[in-house]
Formats: C-alpha cells, sequence, structure tokens
C-alpha cells in the first residue's frame, strides 16, 4: 500500500461529541491506523484511536533523574574533590548547602524533558504533512474536528473505506493526497 | 467568560487584536515614550560599565541599595504569573484560562528586569558567566554553599521554565494564528513558531500530560525562587534579615505584588483591546482577593517582626524596630505599613472589589508598597551598623532612578510589543470553557 498516491481519507464532523462517536466507531470496525484533529484538546479522543502508551511521564522523570543527580554530583565533585575551600568551617560535603541547586537542576532537566521530550515523540517540528493539502483542513485550528484513516490501515480500501465513512454522517469526505 | 461566544469567536476576537487591528496612535506614542525609557536604561548601564558602581548611591554600611530592592522587587512581580498559569492549573481553577497567557509574560519581562540588576551589580558584568560551574584555564570553580550561588541557578531556572512553559502554551495559538493570518510573512513567521502543529489528537494527548507536569514543576520552583531570594539575606547575620520567616513572608509578598501587576496591566489591556468578554469583573475580583489574602500574610510577617525584636531581648534586633519606627526612614516605614496592610483592607468590601478605578488604584499603591519593603529590609537593616561609628545614610543617585525607571520602560516596552504581537489571550485554552467542548458522558453509555 506504500506507493499508493493516496495518504489517506478524511472526514469532517460538526462537534467534538460527534468526532469521538465516529472515532470510536471507526476503531471498533478494525481500522487502527486513524487520527484525529481538533482545534482543542478533547477528552476520551485518543483513547478512542486506541491510543495508550503515553511516553512523556516517564521521559520526564528520567530528565528529572538525570538533572538532581548531576546537580548533587557537579557540587560534590567541585566542593569535596576538585577545589575544596574551607568556608566558614564546614566540612567539604556539605550536603545541606546543595540542596537548593540539586533541586534547581532536578526541576530544569525535568522541564525541559517535558517540553523537548513531548515535541521530539510528536515528531514535531514538521513543516510539511499531507493532511494541510486539503483546504477545509485550516479549520482544524478553528472550529473544524477531522478524522483521517491512513491507507497504510491494512483494512483500507479507497471505496469501501469511504462507504464506511460516509455511513458516520460527516459534512464532507475528502481525499488526502499523499 | 462571557455567554455567546462560539469555537470561531473566541479565535477571531483574540487573533484579530494582531492581525486586522490597525496600529493606532495612542500605541505608537505610548510606545515611544516607554522606548525611551528603555533607552534610559541602555544610557545608565553604559555610564555604569565606563565608571563603575562608584556612580551609584551605594557605600559601607548600605553596600545593596537600589539593585538588590528592584532586584527583589521585579522578580516578586514576576511570581504571580507562574501562581496564574501553574499553580491555579493544578487545582483546576478554569477561569486562570483568560489570565494566564498575558500574565506568564509579564512573569518572562519582569524576570528579565530583574536579571539585569544582579548582574550590573556585580561591578564587572563581563565577567558574570565566572558564576557557572564550567572547567576552566584558571582552575576556579564557584561555591556552592553562598545562597548567591543558589540565586544564580534559581533565577536562571525559573526564567528558563517559564519561558518554555510559556511558548508550549502557545504552540497551538501559533496554528490559529497561522491558519488566521492572510499576509503571506505573517502565515510564514507563525507557521514556523507552530512548528507544523495540527492538532491531532495524539499530539494534544502527549501535549496535556506535558503541560501539566510542566504546571506542576513550576509550582515548587515559583515557590523555591522566592525562598532563595530571601536565602540572600537570611543566611547572613544581619539584624532585620537573619529570620526564620523570611521565605513563606517573601513569596507571599511576590504573590501579592505580582497580583497588583497584573491588575495594573489587565484593567487597561481589557479595555482597549476589548477583552471585557474574556478578562470578566471575575477575574478582576478573584485577583483583588488574593492580593487581600496575600497582604495578610505580609502583615502577618511585619506583625513578628515587630514581636521577634521584643520577644528575641536582642538588643541589635530591639534596635531595629525601634530604628524602623523612629529612625531616619521612619517617615518610608509608615508609608510601607499604610500602603500594603491599611490600604488594601479596602478590598474586604465588594465595592471596592468590583470596582475597575478602585482595584487599579489599589494596585498601584501595593506596587509602590512593596517596593518600600524591600527599601526598608535592605536599607534600614543595613545603614545601622552593630557599631556606632560604622553607621551611615543611604541616599540614591540620578543614576539609581534612570536605572530603575529604565527597567519599567523596558518592561513595558516588551509588554506594548507582546499585545501587538502575540495573542494575549490563550485560544485553545479559552475554547474548552465553552459547554460544547465537552463530551458527554451519554456519548460514553451509548457505546
Amino acid at each position: 500500500m506504500s506507493e499508493s498516491s493516496v495518504y489517506g481519507l478524511m472526514a469532517e464532523f460538526d462537534s467534538a461529541q460527534e468526532l469521538v462517536a465516529a472515532a470510536h466507531r471507526t476503531h471498533d470496525a478494525g481500522y487502527h491506523k486513524v487520527d484525529a484533529f481538533s482545534p482543542f484538546p478533547i477528552e476520551g479522543l485518543a483513547e478512542a484511536i486506541g491510543f495508550h502508551k503515553n511516553r512523556v511521564p516517564f521521559v520526564v522523570l528520567v530528565g528529572g533523574i538525570i538533572g538532581g543527580l548531576s546537580g548533587y554530583l557537579l557540587q560534590y565533585y567541585v566542593a569535596a574533590i576538585t577545589y575544596p575551600t574551607n568556608i566558614g568551617g564546614r566540612p567539604y560535603h556539605s550536603w545541606p548547602s546543595f540542596i537548593i541547586v540539586t533541586f534547581e537542576m532536578t526541576i530544569l532537566f525535568a522541564g525541559l524533558s517535558a517540553v523537548f521530550g513531548m515535541l521530539a515523540l510528536n515528531g514535531l517540528p514538521m513543516p510539511y504533512h499531507p493532511v494541510f493539502n486539503v483546504p477545509e483542513f485550516k479549520k482544524a485550528s478553528e472550529n473544524g474536528f477531522f478524522l483521517v484513516v491512513f491507507s497504510t490501515d491494512p483494512k483500507y480500501d479507497d471505496a469501501r473505506t469511504r462507504e464506511f465513512l460516509k455511513g458516520l454522517a460527516p459534512r464532507m469526505i475528502s481525499e488526502v493526497p499523499s | 467568560m462571557e455567554p455567546g461566544h462560539t469555537f470561531a469567536t473566541i479565535g477571531e476576537k483574540v487573533s484579530n487584536i494582531v492581525l486586522k487591528r490597525p496600529i493606532s496612535l495612542g500605541w505608537v506614542l505610548g510606545f515611544l515614550i516607554m522606548f525611551s525609557g528603555m533607552n534610559m536604561l541602555l544610557f545608565a548601564m553604559g555610564y555604569l560599565f565606563l565608571k563603575g558602581t562608584g556612580i551609584w548611591g551605594i557605600n559601607i554600611p548600605v553596600g545593596w541599595g537600589f539593585a538588590i530592592i528592584n532586584f527583589v522587587w521585579w522578580i516578586g512581580i514576576g511570581h504571580a504569573g507562574t501562581l496564574i498559569s501553574a499553580i491555579l492549573c493544578l487545582l483546576r481553577q478554569t477561569w486562570r484560562n483568560s489570565i494566564n497567557r498575558f500574565a506568564e509574560a509579564m512573569t518572562l519581562f519582569a524576570v528579565a528586569c530583574a536579571g539585569v540588576f544582579p548582574l550590573v551589580h556585580t561591578g564587572r558584568p563581563w565577567l558574570a558567566y565566572w558564576m557557572f560551574p564550567y572547567p576552566n584555564t584558571m582552575n576556579y570553580w564557584p561555591n556552592f554553599r553562598s545562597p548567591l550561588i543558589w540565586d544564580v541557578f534559581a533565577v536562571s531556572t525559573y526564567f528558563t521554565i517559564s519561558l518554555v512553559f510559556w511558548f508550549t502554551g502557545l504552540i497551538p495559538d501559533f496554528a490559529t494564528m497561522r491558519d488566521r493570518a492572510e499576509h503571506p510573512l505573517t502565515r510564514g513567521i507563525y507557521g514556523i513558531l507552530a512548528m507544523g502543529w495540527r492538532g491531532s489528537a495524539r499530539h494534544w494527548h502527549r501535549y496535556e500530560t506535558a503541560y501539566l507536569l510542566l504546571a506542576g514543576l513550576a509550582t515548587p520552583l515559583v515557590l523555591s525562587v522566592h525562598t532563595v531570594v530571601s536565602f540572600d539575606f537570611a543566611i547572613s547575620i544581619v539584624p532585620g534579615w537573619h529570620t526564620t520567616i523570611f521565605p513563606p513572608y517573601f513569596v507571599a509578598g511576590a504573590i501579592y505584588s505580582g497580583f497588583a501587576m497584573v491588575l495594573c496591566l489587565a484593567i487597561p489591556i481589557r479595555a482597549i483591546y476589548g477583552l471585557e468578554d474574556f478578562i470578566t469583573m471575575r477575574h478582576l475580583e478573584n485577583s483583588g482577593k488574593v492580593m487581600l489574602a496575600t497582604g495578610l500574610i505580609v502583615a502577618y510577617g511585619y506583625g513578628i517582626e515587630a514581636f521577634m525584636g521584643w520577644y528575641s531581648g536582642n538588643q541589635f534586633d530591639s534596635m531595629l524596630m525601634w530604628n524602623r519606627l523612629h529612625g531616619p526612614y521612619a517617615f518610608w516605614y509608615l508609608s510601607l505599613l499604610t500602603s500594603n496592610i491599611l490600604i488594601p483592607q479596602l478590598l474586604w468590601m465588594k465595592k471596592f472589589r468590583t470596582s475597575t478605578f478602585w482595584l487599579w488604584v489599589i494596585s498601584l499603591i501595593v506596587l509602590v508598597g512593596m517596593w518600600l519593603e524591600r527599601f526598608i529590609i535592605i536599607v534600614v537593616s543595613l545603614h545601622r551598623d552593630f557599631l556606632n561609628s560604622s553607621w551611615g545614610m543611604y541616599y540614591p543617585t540620578k543614576w539609581d532612578w534612570m536605572t530603575y525607571t529604565g527597567t519599567i520602560g523596558m518592561f513595558l516596552t516588551a509588554m506594548w510589543l507582546f499585545v501587538r504581537i502575540l495573542p494575549m489571550v490563550s485560544i485553545s485554552e479559552l475554547r474548552t470553557l465553552l459547554p460544547e467542548a465537552h463530551v458527554h458522558e451519554a456519548e460514553e453509555v451509548r457505546r
């Protein structure tokens, strides 16, 4: 199917409610390579198209651990090993003084991992994407609710998928050129 | 939000301020005034770099003058933005969706202004990078036991996280701007910023997780920043600084002045740009209530300071309180009590909380009061040293004033540009407030 000149079929719906219902029915009908587009986050839509593996929290956890460890170890290395200085008679490894920088580094690394991890997992930046070829898709950032069945789906068939989508009563159906 | 809006009208109303509204004469005049203020800052800094910090009023015993007062004041103002965007997000206070964008912008610009001061206060700002730990040929490392180094980490982390938090919130709105823009150049610029955002359900899901986690990370961060700033004082042994109440009292004061700045900006902006539908009286009233609550915490802090002056039995602590009330700066201490404690009590009355005029005036008074608080903390504590022979007075010079008012110019220049370049209200978050945005439970049952 990869040599097909069609990226998929796009259906537009009138409301968030209809989009979620349509996504459920499409997923139940056996289409798994599906995506839905909306101008704002809709609760339950990602689950409806069968998206469950969200790895953002894991990335943030790893980032936070790396940040905290590197913050503490850096201070330990500096204050106790490479540049030991006597500050008010405190021990070289005066851990209470190291808490703040450790904390800030944890937050910094975790926060940056959240943003860049989210962008990387989403595959952004991606200036070109086939869905932008459909003129109506402009409304996806306004008030349009779209469902796309990819042509790479094993069940995908130009005519039959179109029939199926028609049964969901969309506002319009359009072919997405790849 | 006021009724009668749809997904499209929200996008239209917010984006038109940037895309369609012609630039008015008032905007240009205001911009010129603010921009000249910013240039005054650059001039004052240029002369400072030439001559050194001797052009300021600082001397021994008052070595921390305007630079540190303004640093603490600006960074405190920034705190309200993060409080609104992160803490109220975690508490599911959805009314915050209308004001978080410009409050976050306010945070960024305020922290940028704050950052100027410790940098120029070092005297040799071109060597400021020595504060960062990096392997160097001097074989030198910073002292991690110093609160001033904690500050470097806290403030730079705060700025970075505030920036990415703000930018993350803007990504879906950049996509709306890209799709609404008519000029190819505008479309191109917003398109690059949107990074190809297309509103995919998978993307939204990860986006929301990341946004929530950022809010969860920014919440302890914002509390830590002013705590660390207060450590600059509390870790020392100077009477009036060496107290354990400083961290919570500084954080409350920061939020207090920050909400005052939010009101100071929001009231004129909503009137000029016709955003009364989104920034409603409820937002203003809630901000007034937050000011009242944090103001009372600050008042409690003042009370404890006075109490400890007596209860500690320490002659230097008692002397500090006596000196605040009767010393050469007594007028300013009494002005501080009036503007931070007395006048904001008007906010108990609904009449004042729901009047834009009074809210604006009270906010302005609180901003002045919070500036005076830092002045009192720094100057009054320092000018009477332990030995009478090292007592002195502090007089700011014209260069101090030029630097201070210059940062106000820089802050407002940035705000001025922000309202014309970026959507100042979060379009995608406002849309989620509409009832149509919620998929009803019935749908789940039907399945």
